[in-house]
């Protein structure tokens, strides 16, 4: 019965669906405001990676309100799960020969990848969250390979945070109060295009918001883990 | 041919979206229906991307020297998909620290039992 | 390509829906994580290397992570 209620319904979306895909071809330059960003973004902010551009640049404010709801979000998570009460340790398997080698050796290159993911968010395909998940992937396999480790150190990991999000929020203002009206304005030099030292301060926010994410995905998993041992 | 070439991608994220959404009306399991939220999730995802697929195009990133701004995909669906994953992870997070909560106090992750049960 | 493409799309569908059928909970979990794999290839394919890059990382390994904390904090299995 219930099955049959929601197949029909299902099937109603997928004609309207078919009749609007119809109108909507596949393959063809549909918004007009794509055009202006990947004409004039290169001059406008100096990143090389256009979607960089539009993240920070063009749109840093929606970046700022996205950076909150990752935070609220872990905030909550941290909430719902402080109340419960912490249990004895129970049997937990020891890792293998292979899985503790191999963290030994991969964790500080996954921690190096990371970082140049994020520090090279305007040149090439990557940036901040990216990088962020990839430092966070790291710490769960720290976590599946040392047993009896030492916690993420929270104060350290809220340190990142918060001091990410303030980095971001007073770069904004500086921007607001030096040169023209609006928010997040790129006040340092634009640079030599396709370089390092380029782009003013997307790549500045760019580390500021990498640090935030990847300190607030592995307390994600630190919390979630935590009240179970 | 010409049929797959327009309407592959379409096909799969429109495939994603109705079979998680499927999921999400039909199971009673808690943990099941947010599995059923992460693979509509994957399937918006996708849908708005091939949206900004132009053919023929290059990523939108001025690595070479040859790529010109005209054949480049539209970069907006881009960053907008870029951040509404790494949200995502943090909403499933929430959900399923809610999870957590509703077993220990209910001992059940059926739905139907925990509405029967008192608060 | 297009041929690469359609087999990588059917696959990526019969990974959802063995999702959808599997009472056991780490199963459809895997399944799900497959989808996020498949999907991370496609973004590639339609020239969006920043969003394959974050569908690798997070919808493959952290949600996945996620996931099976969660479940091993409550049940395998659904009944």
């Amino acid at each position: 019965m219930k099955k049959g209620v929601s197949i029909i319904l299902l099937l109603i979306l997928l004609w309207g669906v078919v009749a609007a895909l119809s109108e909507m071809p596949f393959g063809k330059a549909k918004l007009e405001v794509a055009g202006h960003y990947t004409d004039y973004g290169k001059e406008d902010t100096g990143a090389a990676n256009i979607v960089t551009s539009v993240v920070l640049g063009y749109r840093g404010f929606d970046t700022l309100g996205e950076v909150t709801v990752l935070f609220l979000a872990c905030i909550g998570l941290a909430v719902v799960l402080s109340t419960l009460k912490k249990q004895g340790c129970g049997a937990r398997q020891t890792p293998s020969l292979i899985l503790n080698t191999g963290f030994r050796f991969l964790f500080p290159l996954i921690l190096l990848f990371g970082t140049y993911v994020f520090m090279h968010g305007h040149l090439s395909p990557g940036g901040g969250f990216q990088g962020g998940a990839v430092i966070a992937s790291g710490f769960v396999l720290m976590y599946l390979s040392v047993p009896k480790i030492k916690r993420l150190n929270h104060f350290v990991s809220t340190l990142f945070e918060s001091v990410g999000g303030l980095i971001f929020l007073v770069i904004g203002l500086i921007g607001l109060k030096l040169g023209s009206q609006y928010f997040l304005n790129n006040f340092l030099p634009n640079g030599e295009f396709n370089t390092l030292l380029s782009a003013g301060i997307i790549p500045v926010i760019y580390i500021a918001i990498g640090f935030k994410v990847g300190s607030e995905l592995s307390k994600i998993i630190d919390v979630l883990l935590e009240e179970s041992e | 041919m010409s049929f797959l070439q327009n309407y592959a991608y379409y096909t799969g994220a429109f495939g994603l979206i109705l079979i998680g959404l499927f999921i999400m009306m039909t199971k009673r399991n808690y943990i099941k229906i947010i599995i059923g939220l992460s693979i509509l999730e994957t399937g918006v995802n996708l849908f708005l991307i091939a949206v900004g697929y132009i053919s023929g195009g290059t990523a939108p990133i001025f690595s070479r020297s040859g790529i010109t701004a005209e054949k480049m995909v539209d970069p907006v669906p881009q960053a907008l998909v870029l951040t509404a994953i790494v949200i995502g992870v943090a909403v499933l997070g929430m959900a399923l620290a809610l999870a957590i909560r509703l077993h220990k106090h209910f001992g059940t992750l059926n739905l139907l039992e925990i509405r029967e049960q008192r608060w | 390509m297009i041929i690469i493409v359609s087999v990588l799309i059917i696959i990526m569908l019969a990974a959802a829906v063995a999702a959808c059928i599997f009472k056991d909970l780490l199963s459809a979990t895997i399944a799900s994580c497959m989808v996020s794999l498949i999907a991370a290839v496609l973004f590639f394919f339609l020239q969006a290397p920043d969003v394959a890059m974050a569908e690798a990382s997070i919808g493959a390994a952290l949600v996945t992570a996620v996931f099976v904390i969660a479940i091993r904090r409550t049940r395998r299995y659904e009944e």
